[in-house]
């Protein structure tokens, strides 16, 4: 059961350079940026990890005491529910409602920080439609 | 930072964004003096009385060694048989609270019932804990629902306690009247707003029973301003 914490305990510090490989296996220096070691070892805010995690885990746990309770078939069957549920977006440049996934995850019925502040549709820039298709389909 | 291409690319998330705090600790490293957290003050209390729930805060809002608000309110609505007081950062128990209170207002509206306060109370721990105590808010949960008058404390880490009778001792509080418990909670403010820098002003109280909610506010003004005694304004036509 030491898997089953919904908390990170003490994040463990960065020892290498995080590499997002393009294609070829070479990094994506135009995506990306610029990485270096320095940029990696400076502290962030302690919160930024276990809120990076905050929901997958959740899941995590959600799954497994499900599969210790039913058996493997019902954390599958939720996993494929919820795969189908997410694909049903808008472009990836226009903000998703994802409405679906929302009502299977009962989070339709709640109220959180990430419902008002920082919202995909209040953001001052808008990003280029054939730059970010292109992304998603591996095109470029 | 990463650059414009491989921000917009990625999916968009909300919630708290941490996008500057890698630039601050860079900034503060190079000998950028960053502001401090201002020093925070508040006086908060509730009592349990014979039918129903007192709530009592004061309305100073403190900034550092600055009055920032002379008559806030402190008492926050949670649902119409709720109520919560706030001390710690006044943005968070008050975003925390109205949060809360659209959450509960949901869950009402899905369950056809009045909330419960364990509900509220559940809800803010869960949310607190999350944030392991960055959000501080240290709150005094109160109200009335079908198990009777409940009081709860929550600290900013998420640790709730229940106060199945008061926050100030005595016994016999069940026989209290409605008039005793405003007494008792109206000078326990005044206590904190006599004695306490950070605590002043006016004394807000909240009566929660079955019937309904009666928000006092204000209850009392401990410190009444004084009356000027003469004029100081020249007369009309004086210079003319």
């Amino acid at each position: 059961m030491a898997d089953l914490q919904t908390f990170p305990g003490k994040v463990a510090p960065a020892v290498e350079i995080s590499s997002s490989l393009g294609h070829y296996g070479v990094r994506d220096h135009m995506r990306t940026g610029f990485a270096n070691v320095k940029s990696e070892l400076i502290s962030t805010h302690p919160l930024e990890a276990s809120e990076k995690n905050f929901l997958p885990n959740q899941e995590k746990l959600e799954f497994k005491m499900l599969r210790n309770t039913q058996g493997l078939q019902a954390p599958l069957k939720l996993q494929m529910e919820r795969a189908m549920a997410s694909k049903i977006q808008r472009l990836p440049c226009l903000p998703s409602s994802m409405i679906a996934l929302d009502t299977l995850m009962g989070t339709d019925e709640c109220i959180g920080f990430e419902d008002f502040l920082n919202v995909a549709g209040d953001s001052e820039v808008t990003c280029d439609p054939h730059l970010t298709m292109e992304y998603k389909l591996g095109l470029h | 930072m990463a650059a414009v291409g491989g921000t917009l690319a990625q999916e968009h998330c909300g919630g708290f964004s941490f996008e500057n705090c890698k630039r601050n600790a860079i900034l503060e490293k190079m000998g950028a003096k960053l502001p401090t957290a201002r020093k925070t003050g508040t006086t908060i209390c509730g009592v349990v009385f014979k039918d129903g729930v007192i709530l009592g805060a004061d309305t100073r809002a403190t900034e550092d060694t600055i009055v920032a608000d002379k008559n806030c309110s402190k008492i926050h609505y949670i649902a119409p048989n709720i109520y919560c007081c706030g001390a710690g950062t006044a943005a968070d128990t008050e975003y925390v609270t109205q949060l809360i209170s659209s959450n509960i207002g949901l869950h009402s509206l899905s369950t056809g019932r009045q909330a419960r306060i364990v509900t509220a109370l559940r809800m803010l721990k869960q949310l607190l804990f999350r944030y392991q105590g960055y959000i501080s808010a240290a709150l005094v949960l109160g109200g009335v629902d079908l198990n009777g008058p409940t009081l709860h404390t929550v600290y900013p880490h998420g640790s709730t306690d229940k106060l199945p009778y008061v926050t100030m001792g005595s016994g016999s509080l069940a026989a209290m009247s409605l008039e005793e418990a405003k007494k008792l909670v109206r000078d326990a403010i005044a206590a904190g707003i006599f004695n306490d820098l950070g605590s002043g002003s006016n004394i807000d109280l909240c009566v929660i029973t079955k019937e309904g909610t009666e928000y006092l506010r204000p209850y009392d003004v401990a410190n009444e301003k004084g009356v000027r005694r003469g004029r100081y304004s020249y007369k009309r036509g004086t210079t003319g």
